[in-house]
């Protein structure tokens, strides 16, 4: 069985000479959910872009058994599914149900099953009577709901999410938590919210500098205080 | 995740750099006008003109190749002036038969082609040392303090500051598309979609964007009116011009006003 991500020593510098990414390795299981935590500038997005070949370092990246190479980017796409923090980036078509589409559609699927995918993913987000309606209109809560849907129409593997819970209040919050609960799927979510993570991520991963400073069950790291504040982070209360 | 390649500004310790910005945007506008004023032809005094720019750029150390990479920009639009070749009265040339048209190349409309296309180099580049030699804050404050129209001026700045963000935010919507634009691995499956769909898909990024550029003025227009922003820009005055600096500007301007001399009389 491969892992369903694989990073071995990976490192990136932005073209402005900013080293984001400096020797990560990273290997997580198939149907694992782990959290990414760490201070905003600690890389984990940049470390995120790298799954699906956005961005491309020294190093390697694997997921799901396909080595992140420009010939692999295309596969590599349609299996990760990725959410990112502003679902104003990930919603630009004028209706809901256009961007729900757009994977498929991409993916050169049949209209049927293209009609199919749009209905179970705004189902298992449950959004379904959203479809006609123009995604600018909607609440964020509702936006980052959509924008799980546009990925989950790919029938992905692995979703990755930035920052999932950002911007979001209690109740649009609380219903994106079960919700992730519930998808069957390798998660790896970069967050702040450490309350999340303890709920939902039986794993962690702190980053801090361009480097994973830890990597260890969620329950043992949240008690280590010294640690969490030695990296920006705070044990929730 | 930033953009940075869209600013001109080359920092160096040179001459150039540490000469005022008004003296440098004065002087910069003064060089366009005599050019554009040499009579077509004059060739002597373009080279001197050339020679002038050329020494300027060494003197600013920016690199005299960056400068010339920088000016082709020019290119494209001395496709402009290409109709002048054969529009202009004088003795033919060369005559190009194209079908049932005959168009007559014109000595006069040659010399006139070449003139535009050399001068409008020559400008460029005087265009491309001063935007890599000052930045653009500090143009800016050039600019308010030779009076052009604040509001102007205040379009100038807002565009600026927010070019910057809106390209960051093309950015993300790209990578947002690039990120779900996969394929199944199934080779019997044509991906992409038609280029209609493409096109469309494209068409509503591109609204997205406005509505969103809409927006956020709205918001950083709100944002300044909270801080009492009335429609008038104010800004802190800009110390007297030192001695030093007057003598650049003055013996610039002579300078410039002896080359046109030149040009009209010989």
């Amino acid at each position: 069985m491969h892992h369903s991500i694989e990073v071995t020593n990976l490192s990136y510098s932005y073209p402005d000479g900013h080293q984001a990414l400096r020797e990560v390795s990273l290997s997580i299981q198939p149907g694992e959910k782990v959290a990414l935590v760490g201070p905003n500038g600690a890389g984990k997005s940049t470390l995120i872009l790298h799954l699906n070949g956005i961005l491309m370092g020294q190093g390697s990246v694997c997921v799901c058994g396909l080595e992140a190479r420009k010939e692999n980017f295309g596969r590599l796409r349609a299996m990760v599914g990725m959410v990112f923090q502003s679902p104003e980036d990930q919603l630009f078509s004028p209706t809901v149900y256009d961007d729900v589409a757009f994977g498929p559609l991409y993916q050169g699927l049949p209209p049927d099953e293209v009609r199919c995918r749009v209905d179970e993913a705004l189902a298992s987000v449950r959004m379904s009577d959203y479809a006609g309606r123009v995604s600018h209109h909607l609440s964020v809560g509702e936006k980052k709901r959509i924008a799980i849907a546009t990925v989950l129409s790919m029938k992905p593997e692995v979703l990755v999410l930035d920052e999932p819970t950002a911007g979001l209040d209690p109740r649009s919050r609380r219903s994106l938590i079960r919700l992730l609960r519930e998808l069957p799927l390798t998660m790896l979510a970069s967050t702040h919210d450490m309350l999340m993570v303890r709920e939902l991520f039986p794993r962690m991963v702190i980053m801090d500098e361009g480097r994973v400073v830890v990597d260890g069950q969620t329950a043992e790291l949240m008690q280590d205080v010294a640690l969490l504040e030695a990296h920006g982070l705070e044990r929730p209360g | 995740m930033h953009v940075h390649f869209l600013d001109p500004y080359r920092p160096r310790r040179s001459p150039v750099h540490s000469l005022d910005p008004r003296v440098k945007l004065v002087l910069a506008i003064a060089f366009l006008f005599s050019v554009a004023l040499t009579p077509p032809g004059a060739w002597p005094v373009y080279l001197l003109l050339l020679s002038l720019v050329l020494s300027v750029e060494v003197l600013s150390e920016l690199g005299v190749r960056y400068v010339l990479k920088r000016s082709l920009l020019a290119l494209p639009f001395v496709l402009a002036a290409l109709p002048v070749i054969f529009t202009a009265q004088g003795a033919p040339a060369l005559e190009l038969t194209i079908g049932p048209w005959t168009l007559t190349i014109t000595q006069p409309g040659l010399e006139r082609f070449i003139s535009i296309a050399f001068k409008s180099w020559i400008s460029v580049q005087a265009a491309v040392v001063l935007a890599a030699s000052t930045s653009f804050p500090d143009l800016l404050l050039a600019m308010r303090a030779i009076r052009v129209p604040r509001l102007l001026v205040a379009i100038f700045s807002l565009m600026w500051r927010y070019l910057f963000v809106l390209v960051d935010e093309v950015l993300r919507l790209l990578r947002a598309r690039t990120a779900r634009s996969g394929n199944t691995g199934d080779p019997a499956l044509k991906t992409g979609g038609s280029l209609a769909w493409r096109a469309r898909v494209a068409g509503g990024m591109a609204g997205s964007l406005f509505l969103r550029a809409i927006e956020r003025s709205d918001r950083i227009y709100m944002a300044m009116v909270s801080r009492g922003y009335d429609g008038e820009v104010r800004a802190m005055p800009m110390p007297e011009l030192r001695p030093s600096h007057w003598v650049v500007l003055l013996s610039g301007f002579i300078l410039l006003a002896l080359l046109l001399l030149i040009s009209y009389l010989f």
